[in-house]
């Protein structure tokens, strides 16, 4: 199996065409950019497509259009580029359309800055647009997981017929990492609902979000919702490190959970029973694999490079049975190990 | 008996929303003639845009798209670009396609974008009652212009076929209107001469139709194309303002 030497941007770009993806519509944004820089080297040669937008909101649009046509088809951006997007998102949920959505956080709310971030939790989780839907979100914590996880999306896009979105962060579409690429297959199912010219062959089909009648929206809605309930059934993923005999269980996702880890082995070293739990998923979230990584815990800590978006879905998960505490730090700055390993000592009783 | 005249096949047999005296059936027609005589429904995506014509994909037989507003002519560079062999049209108010979707309107042209868009010009803003559109005449009354349009004040209609003439990615710009059987017929061959040109690849072609709005404009429907006449012509000309398969002097 081969293995490189790669950025996570273009580790994950390298991946999407080898999951089958065939047209990409992106917009240039920091810090994502190496996204499309790969693919406009990349796709033509390939038998793709890669197309520079006159905007993120057009960008979004060609998406609506590219997968209309039953093709796989991605974009990417930034966290103000995911914000211009989230029209495009709302009406491809509602058109039961699968893409996938790649945003590469930098700091906010605004212009914010351009240093790594996970400030687009709640967003990317509970506001991606108007209307009650969902999108799939994955949360890689290594180039490695940059490359399965955007081959996972593009499957469970398709097979849900929904958005699936990967939440990475600038800090990990820079780094660079050992990667390497398995054994990758275009997997995409059949689509008859596809609008790719009936061929005098079928009825047309309509691709469309608009339900003047209330009864026929809220059925649409209701179908969708369960289709979102046999995903939070099956879908979740988490990782568990040293979490069995754990006294603080510590919740961190992305590059954040590598920071949290090596905290975790500075306790562990000091003996505190520190562990940690790194959610996968971010939609849906891993209850039960938090609930069962928690069982002995006295206290969990989310770690977030953010206010703590996250807080509110741990406690909701444990359903309040634990103290849920926070640290994070936001607008860019990245959480030393020693100021997560100085919060699990004040939580381990360690003056 | 020889039948002489009927419904295109690619018109569905089913009833139109749209207000008495309305010209949309009309433009709808024409497209699904020129859809017909070229045998490509089988091959043909539409893309409809938010305004009045919103639901037009259920009276269009071939495959259709609903676009957010604006959006029409991204969504269709998606299908165009995903599938290069395919037919595809979007089919645009004036709010829809020279307000809220400049943007996309432009940069499809800039492109070369190989689709056709069909533009209907009845300057307002239908669907919701009446409003000011960007092609709203100076002096009209609407909704939100109730003492009239002051361009002091809200600024002047955009003519949008003069605009798009100046792009090099144009193909054919052309207003049309159906205001009357002559016209009517001449809208016909710019619509059929912009699905030729995506035909053979030649880039965006865009047809504008001066149409009318009855209810919105509280005239009688022949009042309505009286006014069309006398009111809009003189402001949007008639016209080729780009056509490059035109010959030098022609």
């Amino acid at each position: 199996m081969e293995r490189s030497l790669m950025k996570g941007n273009e580790a994950l770009a390298e991946a999407a065409m080898r999951a089958g993806c065939k047209c990409f519509f992106g917009y240039p944004i920091t810090p994502q950019t190496e996204i499309s820089a790969y693919l406009a080297k990349k796709m033509a040669s390939a038998g793709g497509l890669f197309l520079q937008a006159e905007s993120e909101v057009a960008a979004i649009n060609m998406v609506l259009g590219a997968a209309s046509t039953g093709t796989r088809v991605m974009t990417s951006s930034s966290s103000p580029g995911i914000s211009l997007k989230s029209e495009g998102i709302s009406y491809i949920a509602g058109s039961d359309l699968p893409c996938v959505i790649i945003n590469v956080q930098r700091g906010g709310p605004g212009l914010g800055g351009i240093q790594p971030s996970q400030a687009d939790y709640w967003q990317a989780t509970k506001g991606l647009g108007h209307g009650d839907f969902h999108v799939l979100v994955f949360a890689p914590a290594s180039v490695q997981e940059m490359v399965d996880m955007v081959v996972r999306a593009f499957d469970k896009a398709d097979e849900y017929r929904m958005p699936a979105m990967i939440l990475a962060d600038g800090l990990l579409g820079q780094m660079m990492e050992p990667v390497t690429f398995p054994e990758i297959k275009d997997n995409a199912p059949e689509k008859p609902w596809a609008t790719n010219g009936h061929k005098n062959k079928r009825e047309h089909n309509i691709i469309n979000s608009l339900y003047l009648k209330p009864d026929v929206l809220e059925n649409s809605v209701v179908e969708r919702f369960e289709r979102y309930k046999k995903i939070e059934e099956t879908e979740t993923d988490a990782e568990c490190y040293l979490c069995d005999d754990a006294d603080i269980v510590v919740c961190a996702f992305g590059a954040t959970a590598r920071v949290a880890k090596s905290a975790v082995n500075h306790a562990r070293e000091k003996g505190i029973k520190a562990g940690l739990f790194r959610p996968k998923t971010l939609w849906p979230f891993p209850v039960k694999e938090i609930n069962e990584a928690s069982k002995n815990a006295k206290v969990l800590l989310s770690v977030e490079m953010s206010m703590g978006q996250m807080v509110d879905d741990i406690k909701l998960a444990i359903n309040c049975s634990k103290p849920v505490e926070f640290y994070g730090r936001t607008g860019g700055v990245i959480p030393k190990p020693t100021e997560i390993l100085a919060e699990i000592e004040k939580l381990g009783g360690v003056k | 008996m020889a039948v002489v005249f009927e419904r295109p096949h690619a018109l569905c047999d089913v009833p139109l929303h749209y207000c008495p005296g309305c010209t949309h059936g009309i433009i709808h027609r024409l497209v699904c003639e020129v859809i017909d005589e070229m045998g490509i429904e089988g091959d043909t995506i539409g893309i409809c845009p938010v305004g009045c014509s919103v639901m037009a994909y259920d009276y269009f037989n071939c495959d259709m798209i609903e676009a957010p507003h604006g959006r029409a002519p991204a969504v269709a560079t998606g299908v165009k670009r995903a599938k290069p062999d395919s037919f595809v049209f979007t089919y645009q108010g004036d709010g829809d396609l020279a307000a809220i979707g400049t943007a996309e309107t432009v940069h499809a042209a800039t492109r070369g974008e190989n689709i056709v868009v069909i533009f209907v010009n009845n300057t307002t803003y239908g669907m919701t009652g009446g409003q000011m559109a960007p092609t709203t005449l100076p002096g009209q009354i609407t909704q939100t212009t109730p003492y009239g349009r002051d361009p002091k004040i809200q600024g002047y209609p955009v003519r949008v076929c003069e605009m798009l003439s100046t792009l090099s990615g144009t193909a054919l710009a052309q207003r049309v209107s159906v205001d009357s059987v002559p016209h009517i017929r001449e809208a016909k061959k710019a619509i059929r001469k912009a699905f030729e040109n995506q035909k053979e690849k030649r880039g965006f072609s865009i047809v504008e139709v001066l149409s009318t709005c009855p209810t919105n404009w509280g005239l009688s429907p022949i009042e309505a194309l009286d006014r069309l006449r006398e009111e809009m012509i003189p402001y949007y000309p008639l016209g080729v303002y780009k056509d490059i398969t035109a010959k030098e002097g022609e």
